[in-house]
């Protein structure tokens, strides 16, 4: 595969709470590759989001270090831009004004004003949202807002692109659609991902690997499943392939026999 | 010459009231943009229903204010109409005829219409809650921003703002030496508190997404104060600024009972003294109608700078 991007190297992460220390994740050794789709699923509470946080580095671990690019990360940047769950779109300003102060930040020493501007319509244009650029967040959709959301981070042409949950708030239809064009996106862009999730067929459908972790507290890295089902990829045809649910078997039965949820 | 006739009864009767209205307003700020949106709702509602029902609404929302006040003036009728020192409906409407037929004369520092007593009780109102803003705002984000600096500041804040802000008026009156500068000192005084705690608590309530927003932007900090706390604490902003008005204007009225000169407090000691009851009772009505008209026009204000949150 291609050269190493992201470097994980035996992360920990734990908090002092009053009842002591609280070891959230522990070990983690990962490698990601360019323009590698790598999905983090899991039990809620098994750390998939703190991992996630670390690689943003919103959030700095306890032990062990991770590496991007040759750096090791000690804070976040625009270099590793973030979909949050709940979009996080500034509700003061208009789509195409919450993209345009991503780009501005990433381009605006380079570009002239046009130019930061068209980067952003291209943006909202690549996820279908052109017809709203000038509508506040309040006025659209949730799944309207994530495509705004993702549009932002796409805009800042990251090396890496981060995903917490990012259709989870959103209703089965919605998110089928707004996969959908995710995966389209990333044909086209050829972007490296890391997404958490809980949705068994959302990790298979765009990733190339998953990560399985077990739950918490101290959680880690239980199994990695290559996936390996060519692209581009169609949902319709995915749900009667063999590769598909071999896959989607092989993670149902790490959520659901190795790591079952005690009395959640 | 009013000054002196009212010092001792005033003084020892006042404090009292004005420490129950000083402490009320700031945990009214708390709850005030959830009680706002809820209001908001129910406007919602009330459109798109049909022409009949619209009516009908109308109808419940004006009857109920209207049956009120009609009941305030029967109470007041009844009260007043077998005669006493007490001037009933009747009497003051007619006396307040005659005060608006010429609300701007002049005769001498002393003797003013009821309009220029008005507006130059809200000049002081406007020049001392201008300063209040001017130092409260920047300082309530400092304050919101850093911590060390909240927990150096706080005490003093909690120490200061249950007194009354008519105790800092020989103060003022010390330092300016003169009435007038005195008056609108203790509106500064009284208007800052609110707008400090206010801007504070919404720079330290602004939602962690979208400072996460601006740490994996990288957003410079004039752009994290420009783009994301300023509008994010506006809200907050203006009911602290809300606040402080609503504070001031009670303020005012007794702090011109004291140092005189010309404006509604004082005017309302001045017909005490000249004991044109019906007068007082007008000033009332118009100290509470100003008050009113300033409290909604920051409502409006607010409702203009209030985000849809999801």
């Amino acid at each position: 595969m291609s050269r190493t991007l992201l470097k994980v190297e035996g992360a920990g992460m734990s908090f002092d709470t009053k009842k002591g220390k609280f070891i959230a994740l522990r070990d983690i050794d990962l490698t990601i590759a360019e323009g590698e789709f790598v999905t983090l699923i899991g039990h809620s509470g098994c750390g998939k989001s703190t991992l996630l946080n670390l690689i943003a580095g919103l959030t700095l671990p306890t032990a062990g270090a991770l590496i991007c690019d040759g750096r090791e990360i000690a804070g976040p940047g625009p270099e590793r831009a973030v979909v949050f769950q709940n979009h996080s779109l500034l509700p003061w300003l208009t789509c195409l004004e919450n993209v345009l102060l991503a780009v501005e930040r990433v381009f605006g020493r380079k570009e002239g004003k046009t130019k930061l501007k068209a980067r952003s319509e291209a943006a909202l244009e690549m996820v279908h949202m052109d017809h709203a650029m000038h509508k506040y967040p309040h006025e659209i959709s949730g799944g309207m807002k994530q495509r705004v959301g993702i549009a932002r981070a796409f805009a800042m042409e990251p090396k890496i692109l981060l995903m917490d949950e990012p259709f989870g708030a959103l209703d089965a239809l919605t998110r089928a659609s707004l996969q959908d064009e995710l995966n389209g996106v990333m044909e086209k862009t050829g972007a490296t991902v890391v997404m958490v999730t809980h949705d068994v067929d959302e990790a298979v459908l765009l990733s190339d690997r998953i990560v399985m972790m077990t739950n918490g507290p101290a959680a880690t890295i239980g199994e990695i499943l290559d996936v390996k089902l060519a692209r581009p990829r169609d949902r319709l045809q995915l749900a009667h392939d063999k590769d598909f649910v071999d896959c989607r078997a092989a993670l149902l039965e790490f959520l659901y026999q190795k790591q079952v949820r005690k009395a959640a | 010459m009013s000054t002196m006739t009212m010092n001792g009864e005033f003084g020892a009767k006042k404090p009292i009231d004005r420490s129950i209205t000083t402490s009320k307003p700031v945990a009214e700020a708390v709850a005030e943009p959830v009680k706002e949106t809820k209001m908001e709702n129910a406007a919602a509602v009330a459109v798109g229903t049909p022409i009949g029902e619209k009516l009908g609404a109308l109808g419940r929302a004006v009857l109920p204010p209207v049956l009120g006040l009609l009941i305030l003036l029967g109470i007041w009728y009844v009260a007043t109409h077998k005669g006493g020192s007490i001037p009933g409906p009747a009497q003051t409407w007619d006396a307040a005829v005659a005060l608006f037929s010429d609300p701007f004369y002049r005769n001498g520092p002393n003797d003013q219409g009821i309009g220029w007593n008005v507006l130059s009780s809200l000049q002081r109102v406007g020049i001392g809650f201008g300063f209040a803003a001017l130092v409260g705002i920047p300082l309530g984000f400092i304050l919101g921003r850093s911590a060390f600096l909240a927990a150096m500041v706080n005490p003093i804040i909690s120490l200061l703002r249950p007194v009354s802000p008519l105790a800092w008026l020989p103060i003022g009156l010390l330092v300016f030496k003169k009435a007038d500068p005195a008056a609108t000192y203790t509106i500064f005084i009284c208007s800052i508190w609110p707008m400090i705690m206010n801007t504070a608590q919404g720079v330290q309530r602004v939602p962690q997404d979208y400072l996460n927003v601006a740490r994996v932007l990288a957003l410079s900090e004039w752009k994290v104060v420009t783009k994301i706390l300023f509008p994010a604490v506006l809200p907050y902003m203006l009911t602290g600024i809300r606040l402080s008005i609503g504070t001031a204007w009670l303020v005012i009225v007794a702090a011109e009972m004291l140092t005189g000169g010309v404006g509604i407090g004082f005017w309302v000691w001045d017909e005490w003294n000249n004991l044109k009851v019906e007068h007082i009772i007008i000033a009332i009505f118009v100290i509470g109608i100003v008050g009113l008209l300033l409290e909604q026009a920051l409502l409006l204000i607010a409702r203009r700078f209030s985000y849809g949150n999801s």
